[in-house]
């Protein structure tokens, strides 16, 4: 029997999204076989509990990074700034909670912190003209200073339980990470699919001049992702900052933008704009935490984490690649005109 | 004068205009010693920002270049400390490390065609993650070649030049000849104005992309190898956010990030600007280490708006590029051409659609290359038509 290899790889090629759900698949194998009873959950005091439950909580912070940051680089663009934005809106969080502010205005400041954080970053961006990469890393650079600022330099702490319940507390057996990151997925695609915003995103990363030409107002569509990634950031902030009931302004959201931009880019949305998938990229923030979670469970040393995680970029990316693609490619043409 | 100096002689201007306030406020700090102290304390950030010149002039990036500082420390406090192995050779290892290591990068980036933001931070990780796997502690290097190293420096009056701060004025003079009076320069500064016309010239585009990084890789291992000189010991986490202030310098220094513009002396001026905020803040003693960061973000947000106010200015295009005659005069002549699109358009074959699904995953394909993909495929349906 002869395998016939080129119409196997017609059909697999014909599967959306196969790298990201294969990644994800695989990479759960791998954690199921370092740790059997990763699959196992357990129900206690009215939440589940278990390694795959760690995997959705843990990775709920990057997911919501990654919801704006689809959308940004959707656009062309790139956002640096998250990170800060974290480290801003805990910052903004922990101290008016300490300062005896009620909890629901806290979150609302907070909120309109990102908010601001993202207006200013789409003002450059849309406004200014200036690049995004330079444009959002004024705000990086500049926005762990401002969280300092905020803090005085120190690391607050508090004790407010409503916050606090923002990390720790459940719903319906899931952790409230979980809930509250699925919330702004549903919100995130009501947004872009139930409306022509997608569309005017997509157009606006593929051509700027043409969509602009085509009736879109892109400054209004780049001043609007923009600002998502801000509010998505501020939201993320209040979770870490209530996971450790408190803010370090140096620490918190550290390095985040780049396993958000990674996610991105694993849910197979290029970074040069145009078509993108929100729920991949959700998706891709799951493969990177699971595989944080596999290395702990292993019992191999932490150190090993950034290695197994850029080996796993660097073969994404060879999946993904351009010049891989015109080989797979050329398989198939090769075997239709055969 | 030529206009062309501009954000130079206004970053020049800012340093010396901020060295003189500096200057009024502290009367210690117009002295030989702080200014060689400025230069001994930033030699590190100024090799590594040599070579980020180089890749941003070219219109790329290197997001790995802080996390190579740091393994080269970590290999450096290893071998010579634990393997006993002599300076000389460790220097010479780990060197050949970063520039295979950048040399890689370069090669991926180029024959994968992918973006050079995502293959630096792939970078980033594997080195920052091989440096923990050394060791995760901080290990003194303690061999009597370093106190003779640390201590080398020539006298000029109060102050003395460090031989680390000797290296970083020796590099930033190569690099400026490098980038401004060989065809290795000229190549770089053509792939950033335009990737597609300077390989429609004839420079050699792959050999100068791993060039480029290779150059960057092995300028990172100087600068660790600088680093554990100047801190005499072996971190694997030292010089997070590096690359950062790194490119931070090199946009203050008049660079565009999109590449093709810049000088080196230009980031020479924006690492002593850096400095100087530094400098100004131990000087001051009341001011938080956190103000660094918002200066350097206030500069940074200056100067990039002060490039678009400048660009917009001089050049007629500048404005013209938002008007229509130009759109047409560079896309006219593709679409006129192509008649096959609307073949395309029309075809309701099978294939095109599974073309449509292919790329749906696959979009990380630069959009060039997508449409030299269908151009195949439309190629292929008419031959079957045919048959």
């Amino acid at each position: 029997m002869r395998v016939n290899l080129p119409a196997i790889v017609k059909r697999l090629s014909g599967v959306k999204h196969l790298p990201q759900f294969g990644g994800l698949g695989l990479v759960l194998l791998v954690d199921w076989l370092v740790s059997p009873q990763f699959f196992d959950l357990r129900m206690q005091g009215g939440r589940l509990f278990g390694s795959l439950i760690d995997v959705l909580n843990r990775g709920a912070p990057v997911a919501l990074l990654s919801l704006g940051m689809t959308l940004v680089i959707a656009t062309g663009g790139i956002d640096l700034s998250v990170g800060a934005v974290i480290a801003i809106a805990g910052a903004t969080a922990a101290t008016l909670v300490d300062a005896g502010v009620p909890v629901v205005l806290v979150g609302g400041l907070a909120l309109a912190v990102g908010l601001t954080c993202g207006l200013w970053n789409g003002l450059l961006v849309s406004v200014l003209q200036i690049q995004p990469i330079v444009a959002t890393l004024i705000l990086m650079v500049a926005g762990r200073g401002v969280a300092q600022l905020i803090t005085k330099g120190e690391i607050v702490t508090f004790v407010n339980p409503q916050l606090a319940a923002i990390a720790s507390g459940s719903f319906l057996g899931l952790p409230m990470p979980v809930l509250i990151a699925c919330g702004l997925l549903g919100l995130t695609l009501a947004l872009v699919r139930a409306t022509a915003l997608g569309l005017m995103i997509e157009a606006v990363g593929i051509n700027r001049r043409s969509s602009a030409f085509a009736g879109i107002n892109t400054r209004v569509v780049i001043m609007l992702v923009y600002v998502w990634s801000g509010l998505c950031a501020a939201v993320a902030g209040l979770v870490l900052a209530a996971d450790i009931k408190g803010a370090d302004a140096n620490n918190a959201g550290l390095w985040m933008e780049l396993d958000a931009i990674l996610s991105v880019v694993i849910g197979g949305t290029s970074l040069l704009g145009g078509r993108f998938s929100v729920t991949m990229a959700v998706v891709g923030a799951l493969i990177i935490q699971a595989m944080n979670t596999g290395i702990l469970l292993s019992g191999f040393k932490p150190e090993f984490n950034l290695i197994v995680k850029s080996v796993v970029v660097l073969v994404i990316l060879f999946v993904q690649s351009p010049a891989l693609k015109g080989l797979r490619r050329g398989a198939v043409v090769r075997g239709i005109v055969r | 004068m030529n206009q062309r100096f501009l954000p130079l002689l206004i970053t020049t201007a800012v340093f010396v205009l901020g060295y003189l306030f500096c200057s009024l406020e502290f009367h210690n700090f117009a002295t030989v010693r702080v200014f060689c102290n400025l230069l001994t304390d930033n030699a590190f950030l100024g090799i590594v920002a040599v070579g980020m010149t180089f890749v941003i002039l070219s219109g790329g990036i290197d997001l790995s270049v802080g996390s190579v500082i740091a393994f080269s420390t970590v290999f450096l406090a290893v071998t010579i400390e634990t393997l006993q192995l002599p300076p000389l050779l460790a220097f010479a290892l780990v060197l050949a490390i970063g520039a295979v290591f950048g040399a890689a990068m370069g090669a991926v980036i180029h024959y994968l065609r992918m973006p050079a933001f995502i293959v630096t931070l792939a970078g980033m990780f594997l080195a920052r993650g091989v440096s923990f796997l050394l060791t995760t502690e901080s290990i003194p290097i303690s061999h009597p070649l370093y106190s003779t190293l640390n201590d080398a420096s020539i006298g000029i009056f109060s102050g003395r030049l460090s031989l680390i701060a000797i290296v970083m004025l020796v590099v930033f003079a190569v690099g400026g000849v490098l980038a401004h009076r060989t065809r290795f320069g000229t190549n770089v500064f053509a792939l950033g104005g335009n990737l597609l016309s300077a390989e429609l010239m004839g420079v050699p585009v792959g050999r100068t992309i791993v060039w480029i990084y290779t150059l960057s890789g092995g300028l990172a291992a100087l600068a660790g190898i600088v680093f554990s000189l100047y801190t005499s010991a072996g971190y694997s986490l030292a010089a997070t956010g590096t690359e950062m202030d790194t490119i931070a310098a090199v946009v203050i220094g008049g660079t565009l990030l999109t590449g093709g513009y810049g000088y080196v002396f230009g980031t020479f001026v924006g690492i002593l600007i850096q400095g100087l905020i530094q400098t100004f803040i131990t000087f001051d003693g009341t001011l938080s280490s956190w103000w660094t960061k918002i200066a350097v973000g206030v500069l940074l947000f200056a100067f990039i708006a002060l490039q678009r106010l400048l660009l917009i200015v001089w050049s007629p295009r500048g404005r013209a590029s938002f008007a229509m005659p130009k759109l047409f005069a560079t896309r006219s002549a593709p679409s006129s051409s192509s008649g096959s699109n609307a073949f395309k358009g029309a075809s309701l074959h099978p294939l095109s659609k599974r073309d449509g699904n292919n790329s749906d995953h696959s979009h990380l394909a630069g959009r060039s290359e997508a449409r030299k993909g269908d151009d195949s495929l439309i190629c292929v349906s008419a031959l079957e038509r045919k048959e």
